[in-house]
């Protein structure tokens, strides 16, 4: 199953829009929060970013949702960082994208199809 | 340069930091979220704690980039730390780098915050101090050694970190202020002004 991580300045926001999308999505989908700075305070970690990848990898990729700023280059560094190549940042709205790529990834849609249904979330108007 | 000069820049670096980290932090308070000053100061304390002993100067660099990437916590973490180590890389296994080897370093610094950042000139970031900086180091590179390409590119950097306060911000945090980020350094191209002047002066003997 492809595995998401969600990467926020805000430990309690990644924590919330994991969950979100863990019980709002449709099946059980893996999904992991990185959420705060090392030390639990505003900020990104990259380790917490490899953690999280690493708690739901299960060889079928990773897809990525980052907030914003740093959460984004954090995201990209680690993408560049790592050696599998099946990491992926989805170019989607956070809480959105989460869910939308939960539901896929539940469906055991493989990663490219995981990726885009988080990206077409853009296109869920509100109004 | 070797490695151990190269260390020295980052021990220097992280001295400005400190020492103007709270300018730093109030210049991101008025159009960011106030911590670069204090986020800028752990990441490069924690260089300074990663340099390795005996190290050539690409290692050194690439070393004390991990340190910044990991420890900084916000935006100016995975940028300025991916300068370093794009620099490192640059570098290669060279015991001792020449004017140009830096100069190319440099550049690929550049390149590598601009294809994480995915910021041009006139966008109020870092790329308005560093971009300067690098095009004035190249062109002192012919006849002048390392001290003297530093120290022009340190002195660009400068005018490029002025020429952000009438800007608008594009990218970054500041970018969501519109119009009212007009008016103000931009902290990141300050701090890159400090690092860079920190390499200008630790290769003058100062």
């Amino acid at each position: 199953m492809v595995g998401i991580v969600v990467i926020s300045h805000s430990r309690t926001l990644a924590e919330g829009v994991a969950e979100l999308a863990r019980t709002l999505g449709v099946g059980k989908a893996r999904v992991e929060p990185a959420g705060g700075a090392a030390d639990g305070g505003l900020g990104t970690s990259i380790e917490l970013v490899e953690r999280a990848v690493a708690a739901v990898d299960e060889g079928d990729g990773v897809v990525l949702l980052a907030d914003l700023g740093s959460s984004v280059l954090t995201a990209k560094l680690f993408i560049e960082d790592d050696e599998s190549g099946t990491v992926v940042l989805a170019d989607a709205p956070l809480v959105e994208g989460a869910v939308a790529a939960a539901s896929m990834a539940a469906a055991e849609m493989d990663l490219a199809t995981v990726v885009a249904a988080a990206e077409d979330a853009y296109s869920h108007r509100k109004v | 340069m070797n490695g151990e000069q190269t260390a020295a820049w980052i021990r220097r670096a992280a001295e400005v930091v400190a020492a103007d980290a709270d300018r730093l932090t109030r210049l991101d308070a008025a159009i960011g979220d106030g911590d670069h000053g204090l986020n800028l100061d752990r990441g490069f304390t924690a260089a300074v704690a990663a340099l390795p002993e005996g190290a050539p100067p690409g290692k050194t660099l690439i070393a004390a980039g991990r340190a910044i990437v990991s420890k900084t916590g916000g935006a100016s973490g995975p940028l300025y730390g991916t300068a370093l180590r794009r620099a490192g890389k640059a570098l290669g296994d060279a015991e001792d780098v020449d004017a140009a080897a830096l100069g190319a370093a440099l550049r690929a610094a550049l390149e590598g915050v601009q294809e994480l950042g995915q910021a041009v000139e006139g966008d109020k970031t870092m790329v308005d101090a560093l971009t300067p900086a690098v095009a004035a180091y190249e062109a002192a590179v012919p006849g002048g050694d390392i001290a003297a390409c530093a120290r022009a590119a340190a002195d660009a950097a400068e005018k490029g970190a002025e020429a952000t306060v009438p800007m608008q911000a594009r990218k970054g945090r500041a970018s969501y202020l519109g119009a009212r980020s007009v008016g103000h350094l931009d902290p990141g191209a300050a701090s890159t002004v400090l690092i860079l002047r920190a390499l200008s002066d630790v290769t003058e003997g100062k």
